[in-house]
């Protein structure tokens, strides 16, 4: 039934790649889905880009083995791959003109008329009447195209994707991320994009992996990792989070128990990736809620109270800092809906937040580094802040 | 297994084609160090015959090449300070200004490097002897001087065009006069191209055999003396100063890396996602 | 700074290096061409009368239009080998050497810096009838018992070759180390295997390399004699070694001057017609 499918299912068993020293993937075991939109999310050197590599077979794996559905393609050259790239900066070949760069893939493998298949690609990208142009001629988001229809043209079974858009301006980038979903949808190939742009990882993949130092920390729909991400670097890579470090102190039915910085908080046990010992409460900025006094607070909600130190304007929401009276800062985003009204610096206010929407993460050990480097109490200068 | 092996060779078979064209390229030179080290058997034999140190004991033992080996070394050292000068200044006109004849100009400079040797040197002959000036010492150094100064230009423009003009604007921008922005920023920067040309210039005009046969009259450089030496038979010390010429250039080579090594940029970003914006998004923690 | 100064400066820089080109190069080629009209009856004592003679140019042709041929034959020979041989070498030192770049590129430069007429007399050596290349090539009868590499073609084209292989190597080299590497692996995935990736990308790519060294090795080639003097006999007589005997032995001045002028016109236009089929070809 798969090999119906224009796309195939990728498969990485313990796939290791270490450069002299530097281990740069660290055995990672991945599955995408045939015909699926999967974006690896990183930030730069977590090895997102030799992975790709690997598969693109660019790159020798030191260990580990690389399967398209049950075949394994970990031995093979990168011409007998039934897999494409659209590279970084385009890689298209000067010397050569559009027609000729988006034929160069067909002509190599022989194909005997190659006029139709191309004029049809081109078409797909809305580059009708460009053949003979040079990729020099062409605007960023033009030679963009091109780099997609020369790789698309062999029909490859999996179409990888290294930082396609990051060479173009942000409107350009947010257009062609809408073109880039509406081409998977109609070929139906399996696509695998390589970013470090969060947002562009959300928008056009069903499925998003986030790596770190070699190794996937979480995956996910974007949807699953940002309301519940499992490890502080994703909390914080994918958006912003409020981190406290605390420790459980216990159960009430169906919610955990957390201590920090003297306060007692709850998350639903089934928020939290921990239910003992050192932990991360998080909470999203735009999940709280601003009011000037404790008695304001909604039941049920918990509260930190503080001082704004900052409030930044940005359009959608306002954004400001809180100091909290243990000298930590919170953000936190307020909505422009007309209805709050802004909150000068230096007033005294209350955040507040519904336990469901906080969530608890491994703290790490006692001593140990938790993945997120999460300051102590004392190491912000407490100078003016505090309750007064 | 077998495949893997095949694909090495398939892999490799280009290297094994190189070292045997640099074998080609070296071995001319090993055979010259080897003669500096042989008793002939006799003044036309080019055989092996007898180990020997004597040729680098006394170098000079050859009748009158040490003396051709000093002229050339004099026309090379003139040669090579005129037309470094001459062809910097010509380097610098050329990449930092636009003016009229410039393209004419350019034309010019590289027009004796597409000319045959023989053709540079006949023309000089024959205006030499049209103008009634006598050859030698300085008709030779004239000669040098023209033909080094095309590729002193070249060898500079390359080292001034791939240069980041925002460099000079910055020192201008921080309070440099013109002049002190071109000796304290533009020279030092150029200085690497400039040596590297005048290194050139020395060893054309050391080596040149074409241009000064038609133009040094009674004048015996050391291409000369080696070209009148062949119809009586090559003295062996005449491979001694090959070999030692082959040993300074190595050294010279080997001096400008070291120094080029210590004022290295630092090293170009790592493979993998180099090129990849780090933007991360701030983290907003709480401690 | 005045701005009469600024107008004159690039001038200023100019005027030296330009005149020295203009009175040493520019004027002794005008000088050329006039020598080479002179009457064929003069000598060089008495002095040539401008007779504007302008049949010493089919003289010249009728009495060496065979070492034209054979000069224009062994340099072409000897580019097309410098090219077969340097470019494995230049590609290479600028693809495949890593951290051995700059030793091989030493390697390609250095020898240069040993005079080459010691140099090509070392091939004397090499080739001699007693050598080992003589021996090994008799031995398996590629050549006969007496049979000699020296004195012969061959010898004077593995000189030639020798001689301008690093002015082959090293614009093809400079040409591949810019070339972008990305678009190799970009010509890889598009399913090129080694061979096409190298007819399709890679020698395009290198082209104006190629064009350069091709140009740098077949100019002095054509004109070279030291190569046909030390290892071939006067049946190998190129036209630079007759040149060299109308200048410096037979005196004759117009005649030489004439069959310089023709070397340099068939150079020009040999070099013209190549960089404007190569531009074609380029598009």
């Amino acid at each position: 039934m798969e090999s119906a499918q224009p796309g195939a299912r990728l498969r990485l068993i313990e796939l290791t790649k270490r450069f002299g020293g530097v281990t740069a993937v660290d055995q990672l075991d991945l599955t995408v889905a045939a015909g699926t939109y999967f974006a690896l999310l990183g930030p730069s050197g977590c090895g997102k880009t030799t992975t790709l590599r690997m598969v693109a077979g660019l790159e020798e794996p030191t260990r580990g083995r690389i399967l398209l559905d049950e075949e394994e393609i970990t031995e093979l050259r990168p011409y007998r791959r039934p897999v494409n790239t659209v590279f970084q900066s385009y890689a298209l070949f000067p010397h050569l003109d559009v027609f000729e760069n988006v034929a160069f893939g067909l002509r190599r493998r022989g194909v005997p008329d190659v006029t139709e298949q191309v004029r049809a690609m081109l078409s797909l990208v809305q580059l009708d009447g460009y053949d003979r142009r040079r990729p020099a001629q062409l605007s960023g988001g033009q030679q963009q195209r091109v780099a997609l229809a020369r790789a698309l043209v062999n029909r490859p079974r999996v179409l990888l994707l290294d930082e396609p858009l990051g060479a173009l301006d942000l409107t350009l980038r947010r257009r062609m991320q809408l073109e880039l979903k509406r081409i998977q949808t109609e070929v139906g190939i399996t696509f695998v994009h390589v970013t470090h742009d969060q947002e562009e990882a959300m928008t056009l993949a069903d499925t998003v992996a986030v790596m770190n130092n070699g190794r996937i920390e979480q995956l996910g729909t974007p949807a699953e990792l940002y309301e519940f991400p499992a490890t502080a670097f994703v909390a914080t890579f994918l958006g912003r989070s409020n981190l406290l470090s605390g420790t459980v102190v216990g159960r009430d039915g169906d919610d955990v128990l957390v201590e920090a910085y003297g306060q007692r908080f709850s998350v639903p046990v089934i928020r939290a990736r921990r239910t003992a010992g050192a932990v991360l409460l998080g909470i999203r900025p735009e999940k709280l809620r601003l009011v000037g006094t404790v008695d304001e607070v909604p039941a049920g909600h918990q509260a930190v109270a503080g001082i704004v130190t900052d409030a930044a304007y940005l359009g959608t929401s306002t954004q400001y800092l809180i100091r909290t009276g243990w000298g930590g800062e919170f953000s936190v985003f307020v909505a422009a809906d007309g209805e709050a009204r802004p909150v000068p610096v230096g007033a005294t206010v209350v955040a507040h937040w519904h336990p469901r929407y906080a969530f608890l993460l491994d703290g790490g050990t006692p001593g140990g580094t938790p993945a997120v480097p999460v300051d102590p109490a004392g190491a912000v200068p407490a100078n003016g802040v505090g309750p007064r | 297994m077998a495949r893997r092996l095949w694909r090495r060779v398939a892999d490799h078979w280009v290297l094994a084609a190189a070292a045997l064209v640099l074998g080609y390229l070296l071995l001319p030179v090993v055979v010259v160090a080897g003669l500096s080290v042989n008793r002939p058997s006799s003044r036309l034999s080019y055989d092996f015959h007898e180990a020997t140190l004597d040729n680098w004991r006394d170098p000079c033992a050859a009748p009158g090449m040490c003396a051709a080996l000093l002229r050339s070394v004099q026309i090379g050292f003139l040669a090579t300070a005129i037309s470094t000068v001459l062809g910097t200044l010509l380097a610098f006109a050329l990449v930092r200004y636009r003016f009229r004849g410039r393209t004419a100009l350019n034309l010019l400079v590289l027009a004796p490097m597409a000319t045959p040797e023989v053709v540079l040197g006949t023309s000089l002959l024959a205006l030499l002897v049209a103008a009634g000036v006598p050859q030698g010492f300085w008709t030779v150094v004239i000669a040098h001087v023209m033909f080094c100064v095309s590729f002193v230009v070249v060898t500079v423009r390359a080292r001034l065009s791939g240069m980041d003009r925002r460099l000079e604007e910055a020192a201008l921008d921080l309070y440099a006069s013109e002049w002190q922005a071109f000796c304290r920023v533009t020279l030092p920067m150029a200085l690497p191209g400039i040596v590297a040309a005048a290194l050139l210039s020395f060893s054309l005009s050391f080596d040149d055999f074409v241009v000064t046969n038609f133009t040094s009259g009674t004048t015996v450089t050391f291409p000369m003396y080696v070209w009148g030496a062949n119809q009586r038979g090559i003295p062996p010390q005449v491979n001694v100063v090959g070999t030692a010429m082959f040993a300074v250039a190595l050294l010279l080579m080997a001096a400008v890396r070291l120094r080029g090594r210590r004022a290295r940029q630092p090293a170009p970003p790592s493979r993998g996602d180099a090129g990849a914006a780090s933007e991360r998004p701030v983290s907003a923690e709480v401690g | 700074m005045s701005g009469t100064y600024r107008r004159l400066l690039p001038y200023l820089l100019v005027l030296p290096g330009g005149l020295w080109l203009v009175v040493f190069f520019l004027l002794p080629a005008v000088q050329l061409v006039a020598t080479s009209l002179y009457d064929p009856a003069g000598s060089l004592a008495d002095g040539y009368a401008m007779t504007w003679a302008f049949g010493n140019y089919p003289d010249a042709i009728r009495a060496y239009w065979a070492h034209f041929g054979r000069s224009f034959g062994y340099a072409g020979l000897a580019t097309a080998l410098a090219l077969l041989l340097g470019y494995p070498l230049a590609y290479v030192i600028a693809l495949r050497a890593g951290r051995w770049q700059h030793l091989l590129l030493v390697c390609v430069v250095a020898p240069m810096f040993t005079s080459f007429l010691v140099r090509t007399l070392a091939w004397k050596a090499i080739l001699a009838d007693t050598g080992p290349v003589v021996g090994l090539l008799r031995e398996v009868h590629l050549l006969a018992p007496d049979g000699r590499l020296l004195a012969s073609p061959v010898a004077v084209v593995t000189s030639l070759t020798y001689g301008y292989l690093p002015f082959m190597v090293l614009p093809i080299y400079a040409s591949l180390q810019r070339l972008d590497r990305r678009l190799l692996e970009a010509a890889r995935d598009l399913n090129a295997r080694p061979a096409q990736v190298f007819w399709t990308v890679t020698l395009p790519l290198s082209r104006p390399g190629v064009v350069a060294g091709t140009l740098l090795t077949v100019i002095p080639a054509s004109g070279d004699y030291i190569s046909a003097e030390l290892l071939g006999t006067p049946r190998d007589y190129m036209i630079g070694n007759v040149i060299d005997a109308a200048f410096l032995v037979r005196l004759d001045y117009p005649q030489g001057a004439a069959l310089s002028v023709l070397l340099l016109l068939v150079i020009l236009v040999l070099t013209i017609g190549y960089l404007r089929r190569g531009a074609e070809e380029v598009g």
